[in-house]
């Protein structure tokens, strides 16, 4: 683990936030702000409650429209982006609150992040013939290697709404991998874990990122990883950005300081 | 049964091959992959095992190296293991868990030099372990996820040093089998640490000789035949596996199933349904746990059904899986009816359809525990060994078993037992010696050959032998009658509401005993009597859980005062402890063992108050809380005496 984020390699900007600003009526959740996301690398988005790092990355796929900036992704200028082509452009993301069907399996649950890559028809899939079946052993054969990567062969056929909550997390991680992303956004991956969840779930992104060369955003509240495994961390307060750089920039960046880690007192 | 051509036959290498030519389409592991089974043939296991040898080879693996193999059940890593021997080396199978401090040690001992680990963990352990232990310079790793970027020196694939196998096979295609037909049938095949409880691992040495000459003994034991099928699940470093799972395949021919994780054991089980399992009663009790919850869970309509014929199999389940007694047409009816209905759909679910012998051993099994399993048709029985004998000591013959013994010595093993009750072995299948350690090796085995098991017993009237305690343990009391703390602690433990129990009487004139109550049972219990309670100490210490104790005591007594032996050791008075005993405040070992000595010394003043027979005792006592805090805990604790059966106590 130690060894692999020194050597990871860093591309090309593949998302570039130019001055966003979103606001909703009066209240302005996000005021000018602009950072990037290179390609393969894992970019955090830290800031105290109500700093505006979930509507940050809501705008980044396509939830909100941000009523000034542009989101330029692959040399595309993307203004009026909504989730649907998002997803379809390689944007696949978690949630704060895991959004998973419950009552389905854990096998259903992350086929069905390969909704996007089916081509067969309803009919023929309901009917389950020709065309129909062969994509879906293509599909079930993806869907076991995220499954296999994710060390969830145990709870495959266990419905989503029976597992605790750490493991739930990983099958909402699990339904984002499905879709082959380029850019994986997750809120909060950590959100009320325990140690040990918390080091297997650092342990998944990095392996994702490693294996995948997948570009990761996250936001998280824990700051020791946030510091181990970001490259680039961007630091959000009321709605403004305070700070951008590596963690360790991050770390002496006194705006931060008072902001986020307290100021002696 | 195998073709017995001795010569050829002598060392697993050329077991394998012999499998290899005589059923090259065999399966001969199973795994999962991408949740479906893969099946991998004796002849497709030689092509591995002579790839991935020749590849070691090349690297620089030479006669008489030692093989570090550290992981889960992976066939890979039983094929590495296969690949040592071939080379004329010696597999060293490692518990994966061990802390880094442990398994650097072992490295270090066994003078390491390649390592075939499982995934990054252990290649991370490995490396970290490297810094300080020198030799290690190759690790094999068999699944490559996140090692990606790992550019140290000698980081193998599995792949990679089978490719590279291959070319050296080309350049030197008689090398092979020539390394084989090197081989000799006393060189050692496997070290085995065993854990250690006290000091430094010891690293038990076995030929290829001892470990097939019993694997071959089992195997006329139970009619093992090419066609079982074996699930292979416990840890690689312990004994059993080795000898049950990769000794015997290669024996006999039979498919070894690896499971896809440790956590799908249950579904996997269930699938494959092996005909031949082991397990220690743990797993056992594990299982029907699960069995039971879910039966409180069903129906009323299914549950009274289960219940019923749980009975029916209890009454006469027994009698027909022995076979001795007559049993009556309408009880066979019965009994038919509920394994259409029960015992059929219940053993299906737990992947037990189709076992032939299932074993347990290591530690006692309670009584309820064993009859379950034999009642509803599972034929489960005892076997009693450690590493250092290949395990196979003692064994339960099908249709002659016994609860509290562990059946007669096998075939081929002589048992002693000494002045002092301990049990002495003399066995085909009787290690080397330690590794590296000539003078406990002399100390464990004596002049005649004969091993020191430190294992206290007796055969009883029928030649089954009986295990009591460990000797160091055993004691005398005051009128010289045998004294076996553990035995007794274990009649104790087999109750649900008592977790652990600590028996005293070295010495004495009576046997006394402390108890720990096990939170969840009675806690439960205390639940549906509407008992309310605030934590452990306050549950422990109410009359009613006295009163449901002292019946579990008295029971125990009863049952002892049946035993010529030990009936001098009816427990007269006992109390419950106030606190849990605690691996952190060192009364338990890490393995949860009693300390002994110990717990003697800490709670003195409660064993004076045990035997000067008062009726309450003060007592504070420091505890460590999980965080790491230190605290004081005190409680006023109630003394209770029980009844003992004093007639047949004399008669001793």
């Amino acid at each position: 683990m130690n060894n692999s984020s020194s050597t990871r390699r860093s591309g090309d900007v593949i998302l570039d936030l130019r001055a966003i600003s979103l606001s909703f009526g009066g209240v302005k959740a996000l005021t000018d702000i602009s950072f990037d996301v290179r390609e393969h690398e894992i970019r955090a988005i830290i800031g105290p409650n109500g700093a505006g790092k979930s509507s940050m990355l809501n705008v980044i796929n396509g939830v909100y429209r941000p009523q000034q900036g542009e989101i330029i992704y692959r040399g595309q200028h993307l203004r009026d982006m909504d989730t649907h082509a998002a997803a379809e452009s390689g944007i696949a993301r978690t949630f704060q609150n895991i959004a998973l069907f419950k009552g389905m399996t854990v096998l259903d649950n992350i086929m069905t992040g390969r909704n996007l890559k089916m081509q067969s028809n309803f009919l023929m899939q309901a009917l389950y013939i020709g065309p129909a079946r062969r994509e879906e052993n293509a599909h079930r054969i993806k869907v076991e290697e995220v499954i296999d990567f994710l060390e969830i062969q145990h709870i495959r056929k266990t419905p989503v709404g029976r597992l605790p909550y750490g493991l739930q997390k990983r099958v909402e991680l699990g339904r984002a991998l499905a879709a082959e992303p380029q850019i994986l956004l997750l809120d909060e991956p950590m959100a009320g874990m325990n140690v040990e969840e918390k080091q297997d779930m650092c342990r998944f992104i990095l392996d994702v990122n490693e294996q995948f060369g997948t570009t990761i955003v996250l936001i998280e509240h824990d700051m020791g990883v946030v510091m181990d495994i970001s490259d680039r961390v961007v630091v959000l307060d009321y709605g403004k950005k305070i700070g951008d750089g590596t963690p360790d920039e991050i770390r002496s960046n006194q705006d931060v300081i008072n902001a986020y880690l307290g100021v002696a007192h | 049964m195998v073709e017995t051509n001795k010569q050829a036959t002598d060392t697993f290498p050329r077991l394998l091959q012999q499998h290899a030519l005589t059923r090259p389409t065999h399966p001969a592991f199973r795994e999962k992959h991408l949740g479906i089974w893969q099946t991998t043939s004796w002849a497709d296991v030689e092509t591995h095992v002579r790839l991935l040898a020749c590849g070691l080879a090349a690297l620089g693996f030479k006669r008489g190296m030692n093989l570090a193999v550290v992981g889960d059940n992976r066939p890979r890593l039983y094929w590495a293991m296969a690949a040592a021997q071939s080379l004329g080396g010696v597999a060293v199978p490692l518990y994966q868990d061990a802390p880094a401090a442990d398994m650097a040690y072992v490295l270090e001992n066994a003078e390491i030099d390649f390592a075939i680990v499982e995934d990054q963990e252990q290649v991370d352990k490995l490396l970290e372990i490297r810094q300080t232990v020198k030799g290690l310079t190759h690790i094999v790793y068999d699944d490559g996820r996140g090692l990606r970027n790992y550019t140290q020196s000698g980081v193998h694939s599995f792949d990679s040093v089978q490719a590279l196998g291959k070319v050296h096979d080309q350049d030197h295609p008689d090398f092979f089998q020539q390394q084989i037909d090197l081989g000799q049938t006393n060189d050692i095949a496997v070290i085995l640490y065993t854990s250690g409880t006290t000091g430094k691992p010891k690293g038990v040495c076995h030929s290829h000789a001892a470990m097939i000459a019993t694997g071959h003994t089992l195997i006329e034991f139970d009619k093992v035949s090419a066609n079982d099928e074996v699930l292979c699940y416990l840890p690689l470093a312990w004994v059993g596996d080795f000898l049950y799972s990769f000794a015997m395949s290669h024996i006999a021919g039979f498919c070894l199933n690896c499971p896809e994780s440790p956590a799908t054991v249950a579904s996997d089980l269930r699938e494959i349904g092996p005909t031949y399992y082991f397990g220690p009663p743990r797993i056992y009790e594990n299982i029907l746990t699960q069995v039971m919850i879910r039966i409180e869970d069903a129906s009323a309509i299914k549950r009274s059904l289960f219940y019923y014929f749980m009975r029916v199999a209890r009454r006469v389940g027994l009698k027909l899986l022995d076979g001795k007694e007559s049993v009556s047409l309408i009880d066979r009816v019965l009994y038919s009816l509920g394994d259409l209905l029960i015992y059929g759909p219940l053993k299906n679910v737990l992947g037990m359809s189709r076992i032939k012998v299932a074993y347990t051993g290591g530690e006692a099994i309670g009584p309820d525990l064993f009859d379950f399993y034999r009642s509803i048709g599972i034929n489960l029985k005892q076997l009693y060994g450690m590493t250092e004998t290949c395990v196979t000591v003692c064994m339960q013959r099908s249709g002659d078993v016994k609860l509290d013994t562990v059946g007669r010595p096998m075939t081929g093993v002589e048992v002693k037992i000494a002045d002092g009750g301990e049990v002495l072995v003399r066995s085909p299948g009787l290690m080397v010696g330690y590794y590296k350690k000539p003078e406990d090796t002399a100390e464990a085995i004596d002049a005649e050959g004969y091993f020191h098991t430190g294992d206290a017993g007796f055969f009883d009237a029928d030649g089954h032998l009986k295990i009591i305690d460990r000797a160091k343990d055993v004691g005398k009391m005051s009128d010289g009658t045998l004294f076996a703390p553990k035995y007794i602690e274990n009649k104790l433990k087999f109750f649900p509401f008592i977790k652990e129990a600590v028996a005293f009487g070295d010495g004495r004139s009576s046997c006394n005993v402390f108890i720990n109550i096990d939170m969840e049972a009675v806690g439960n219990w205390a639940e549906r009597r509407n008992l309310a309670y605030s934590g452990y100490s306050d549950l422990a210490s109410q009359a009613t859980v006295y009163e449901l104790i002292a019946e579990c005591v008295e029971k125990v007594n009863a049952d002892l005062a049946h035993d010529a032996l030990l009936s001098g050791s009816q427990v007269h008075r006992f109390l419950i402890l106030h606190k849990e005993l605690d691996p952190d405040d060192d009364e338990l070992t890490r393995t949860r063992k009693v300390r002994r000595r110990f717990i003697s010394e800490k709670y003195a003043i409660l064993i004076e108050a045990l035997y000067d027979g008062r009726e309450r005792q003060f007592i504070e006592t420091q505890v460590k809380f999980e965080d790491g805090r230190q605290g004081i805990i005190s409680a006023d604790l109630e003394i209770r005496n029980t009844k003992t059966f004093g007639a047949t106590r004399k008669a001793a």
